[in-house]
């Protein structure tokens, strides 16, 4: 069912939908075994307006918000979630920014964002700082006008190919995770480079680098928001982030039905379609119904999101102050517990659901020719970047003793 | 109206050769004129054109227009359509037949317009309808679904374009002879703006579809730009060309120079070997004259099965490279 | 640069039928869409203006439902749309049809200078690659038709390579002028969301034959010069041999000694 609640949405669903028949498909296989990135499809992306569907008019975007972020990263994983996330990862590692930029750094950062001409990616996780954000070994030390950087980064989205990234590091190593903050570092700053290229398991048409800084000079007008709230920006940014992995976790499971559906209407043993048999229709009856309940999980959750989040952005732009302050003026609600739990069951619906159809088509589906076993490896990373679903789990119950605790007594 | 006599054909020259289609047109234009009792009569427009006037007559050319100018050298659409239409206006033709090719589908219909008469596109038949002495054209429409007769009642001469192919070559009468007539190129009208500034030849390894005996096509069966590799190994050890379908072609396997078909080109080998089409009647309208057509499918249902005189059912990735050892 | 592509609404190609004993075609249910090769005509127009700046007009004849044509094409990137609706247009040969786009450019050139003009090398209906050559002849502008690359276009002049059947050639045309493209030329861009929406709100400019000062004795189908006589549908019968064999290397062994037995090889 489409979620769509107004034409900038539906659009947006069609635009997707046109970018996977025209141009993803046709090239999905090829970049995956070539574990190549698709100059192509960004451009493509460009010319489609899929950069800047979550920003602000003002600066070239088209005025969504979450919602269409998530529609959009839904479709072209439906597609293929590899080539999906060269939009995908641009908006994570432009939403910390967004949040907690001030009115200048936005109108340096957001036109090229927008309009793709650059691209921008998250970078967290270190060597050892994975699901631990405050292990973070990478420092920035202030030195006069700028901070001086060094660490690693690894398994980073879209790295070499990206061109600015926002960056964990740690300001003041004394203070532990209060002294964690966001630079925004751009490709090509001395001392900045690249390491190993990872060789991946699925979405392989994304590179995913090591990032290396040796004594790199970041300017201090590249910091988001204040020195030590870097976390507080990570997690506001998972937030608003997660739904987007859960809709594209929904796509791939959407995906893998539309290529299961149609071969087992057409397959034919003891001489009728396999879909006939009821072990198997059943079977495909409810990995439909689990594909559906995520995508109706993830809607409603990003279009109450959008209720806060849309108002918040046009008051900072209208006034000119920092969207995150505009949010917190809303006191709206913690979105946490329902973006893990949005996260942590659509990326389990879309392991399953590809998994299942992998066994359901049988033989072929095993074969790479068949456009199946792509999806089940694909899927798999919805279970692990952007928090494990044991991660989930762990914020879903943090938030639960804590709503729990606070009702304490009121009976 | 009446004042309108002979049939024109229009002897398309580029980079010093007479195109085939120029035979062509001489042997449907015979039929129309000898059915109107009128002459049949060439239009031969370059430079350094003169050697052609002798081929022209041997093949029935009983008359030559002939206009000769360096600056007719390459083809620039105003100046030859200006050309065409001054000739016309001082000759009166009664029907004109141009090739439809690149060249003369374009240089056709800017003629019909200065010249203010009706144009007939890509026409696989001409004949003459007898109560009035009409030209019925016939072509194919709505991608060969349709065929549609044309006429052109009011205004003369009625133009055709003819699709390459459609008609046998004439054949040489040596000794034939031919009245020449010269036409004075005239550098103030005969003018455009455009500017031609050069020709690069085709990169194309290998023969010319136009004239290739033996086509090994391929099309979405094909399923990858490299099958097209297979393909060439059967084409290169029959003595022949590859070719593609529209398929093969949209998908990037393969550049559109090969397409064959309606919105390709057109060709009539011996022997046509198509390979993973299915046969759409686009795809016919451009090799269905070939003299014998194989067909090589997975799918026994598919249409060219039922067009092909010899049908294999089977994976090309089978079958041709059993064909490869067979022809060892 | 103002750039003016000229598209048509067809018929989706394979979804026409022909009735087998009428010969007539069952338009009923058939989708249209834009013409096909029109496509890569509004693609060369919308690059020309990213390289270039300046606008898209973008024109087309045909009854009211055409309109849908014209809104794709602002989703497709075109910035002003022109539609050119009239019952004394109807059943316009390419000779009637150009002459009725030539005055309506004219029109359009009038109110803003127009450079270049793009058509599609033909339609998938019609199939006579006429209406890029002929709207030139009306306007005694140069043309180029089966161009297969833009090579540069400047302020003054463009420079095309246009495919032929032995290669291509090069040539260079001042402004204004018109061309019609090959699907080589480039690979159509999807309908961006931004144009999505901008083509539900556009205001089409509506021209009837007078608006567009044409003469009407040029125009529809009784003063065209051809008409169709005739339409039927072609028949097709062969004599064919299924080749036998077991595996399909048996079948592809067998085929080649078919082949020499009727000396075809």
């Amino acid at each position: 069912m489409d979620y769509a609640i107004n034409e900038l949405e539906q659009e947006v669903l069609n635009t997707s939908r046109e970018l996977v028949q025209k141009k993803i498909k046709p090239l999905r296989a090829e970049m995956d075994a070539k574990e190549q990135f698709s100059t192509q499809m960004l451009e493509e992306y460009r010319k489609s307006g899929m950069f800047g569907l979550w920003l602000a008019e003002e600066y070239g975007g088209l005025g969504g918000g979450i919602t269409c972020l998530a529609m959009a990263f839904e479709e072209l994983s439906r597609g293929c979630a590899g080539l999906a996330l060269t939009p995908g990862t641009s908006a994570l590692g432009a939403i910390p920014m967004y949040l907690a930029a001030t009115k200048e750094q936005r109108a340096r950062w957001c036109p090229d964002l927008a309009s793709g001409k650059k691209l921008w990616a998250f970078a967290l996780t270190e060597p050892e700082a994975g699901s631990d954000a405050t292990a973070l070994k990478t420092t920035a030390i202030k030195d006069g006008d700028y901070y001086v950087v060094n660490g690693t980064k690894h398994f980073i989205s879209t790295g070499k190919e990206a061109d600015f990234y926002t960056v964990a590091v740690n300001t003041n190593p004394s203070r532990g995770a209060r002294g964690i903050s966001l630079l925004v570092i751009e490709k090509g700053t001395p001392g900045f480079s690249f390491g190993k290229k990872e060789e991946k398991m699925g979405i392989r048409s994304n590179p995913t680098y090591e990032l290396i800084f040796e004594n790199v000079r970041v300017p201090k007008e590249n910091l988001l928001g204040s020195e030590g709230r870097g976390l507080l920006y990570v997690q506001e940014t998972l937030d608003y982030s997660r739904p987007g992995v859960a809709a594209q976790a929904v796509g791939i499971a959407q995906g893998a039905l539309d290529v299961t559906i149609p071969y087992l209407r057409t397959r034919k043993q003891f001489g009728q379609p396999i879909i006939t048999f009821q072990a198997l229709g059943h079977k495909v009856a409810e990995l439909a119904a689990k594909t559906e309940a995520g995508r109706a999980l993830v809607y409603n959750l990003t279009h109450r999101m959008d209720e806060e989040f849309l108002p918040a952005v046009k008051e900072a732009v209208a006034n000119g102050t920092v969207i995150h302050e505009e949010l917190k003026k809303r006191k709206g609600m913690r979105w946490t517990k329902y973006s893990a739990e949005a996260k942590l069951f659509c990326s389990n619906v879309a392991m399953e659901v590809a998994d299942e159809c992998v066994t359901l088509c049988g033989g072929v589906a095993y074969m790479r020719d068949f456009p199946l076993e792509k999806y089940m490896r694909d899927a798999k990373i919805t279970q692990i970047y952007e928090g494990t679903v044991h991660i989930q789990k762990n914020e879903i119950i943090t938030a639960l003793i804590k709503e729990y605790a606070s009702k304490e007594g009121e009976e | 109206m009446n004042n309108f006599k002979n049939v024109w054909i229009f002897a398309q020259v580029q980079r010093g050769r007479l195109s085939p289609t120029a035979l062509e047109l001489l042997t449907a234009g015979r039929k129309l004129a000898d059915s109107l009792k009128e002459k049949l009569c060439a239009v031969l427009v370059g430079y350094h054109v003169e050697p052609f006037v002798k081929d022209l007559v041997e093949h029935g050319a009983d008359v030559i227009y002939v206009c000769d100018a360096p600056l007719l050298e390459n083809y620039v659409d105003d100046v030859y359509a200006r050309v065409l239409a001054d000739l016309v206006a001082q000759y009166k033709p009664n029907k004109f037949l141009l090739p439809a090719t690149n060249l003369g589908r374009s240089l056709s219909a800017k003629t019909a317009v200065f010249v203010g008469t009706g144009l007939t596109a890509d026409a696989t038949e001409v004949t003459i309808h007898e109560p009035d002495g009409q030209l019925y054209a016939t072509r194919p429409t709505f991608g060969g679904n349709l065929m549609a007769t044309i006429t052109c009642k009011r205004t003369r001469p009625e133009m055709c374009s003819l699709r390459p192919m459609s008609y046998e070559k004439a054949l040489a009468k040596p000794g034939r002879t031919g009245e020449v007539i010269h036409f004075a190129f005239d550098a103030k009208r005969h003018v455009s703006a455009a500017r031609f500034i050069e020709f690069i030849k085709s990169g194309a390894e290998g023969i010319d579809l136009a004239e290739a005996e033996i086509i090994v096509a391929g099309g979405r069966g094909v399923g990858k730009p490299e099958g097209f590799v297979l393909l060439q190994k059967l084409a290169d050890r029959l003595g022949g060309a590859v070719a593609a379908s529209r398929a093969a072609v949209d998908n990037g396997w393969i550049d559109y120079r090969y397409q064959i078909g309606l919105t390709g080109r057109t060709v009539k080998p011996k022997l046509y070997i198509a390979c993973g089409i299915s046969g759409q009647i686009q795809h016919m309208a451009g090799m269905s004259g070939s003299d014998v057509i194989v067909a090589i499918n997975k799918d026994p249902q598919a249409p060219i099965m039922k067009a092909a005189n010899f049908a294999v059912e089977g994976d090309l990735y089978e079958v041709i490279p059993a064909m490869l050892e067979e022809l060892k | 640069m103002h750039i003016v592509a000229c598209v048509k609404q067809t018929p989706k190609s394979d979804q026409v039928k022909v009735d087998p004993v009428t010969g007539c075609l069952l338009r009923s249910g058939a989708a249209s869409a834009m013409n096909p090769f029109d496509e890569y005509a509004l693609e060369e127009a919308v690059i020309l203006k990213e390289q270039l700046g300046g606008k898209v007009s973008v024109i087309t004849m045909g009854p009211p439902q055409a309109e849908a044509v014209l809104r794709d094409s602002v989703a497709r990137g075109a910035d002003e749309a022109f539609q050119l609706g009239d019952m004394a247009f109807a059943g316009s040969d390419t000779w009637s049809t150009s002459y009725a786009l030539a005055k309506g450019i004219e029109k359009i050139d009038a109110e803003q200078k127009v450079d270049i003009v793009i058509c599609g090398k033909q339609t998938n209906d019609s199939d006579t690659g006429h209406i890029g050559p002929q709207i030139s002849a009306w306007l005694k502008w140069p043309n180029a038709a089966f161009v297969k690359r833009i090579i540069c276009a400047t302020e003054n002049f463009v420079r095309v390579e246009r495919l032929t059947e032995d290669g291509s050639e090069i040539l260079e045309m001042p402004y204004p002028c018109v061309i019609s493209v090959v699907k080589d030329i480039n690979q159509p861009r999807v309908r961006s969301v931004k144009g999505r929406l901008a083509a539900k709100r556009v205001q089409i400019t509506k021209w009837t034959a007078d608006d567009i000062g044409a003469d009407k004795s040029k125009l529809g189908v009784k003063n065209c010069p051809t008409n169709v006589v005739k339409s039927f549908v072609p028949k097709r019968e062969v004599c064919s041999v299924t080749v036998s064999g077991v595996t399909a290397q048996e079948r592809g062994a067998k085929l080649v000694a078919l082949l020499k037995e009727n000396n075809c090889l």
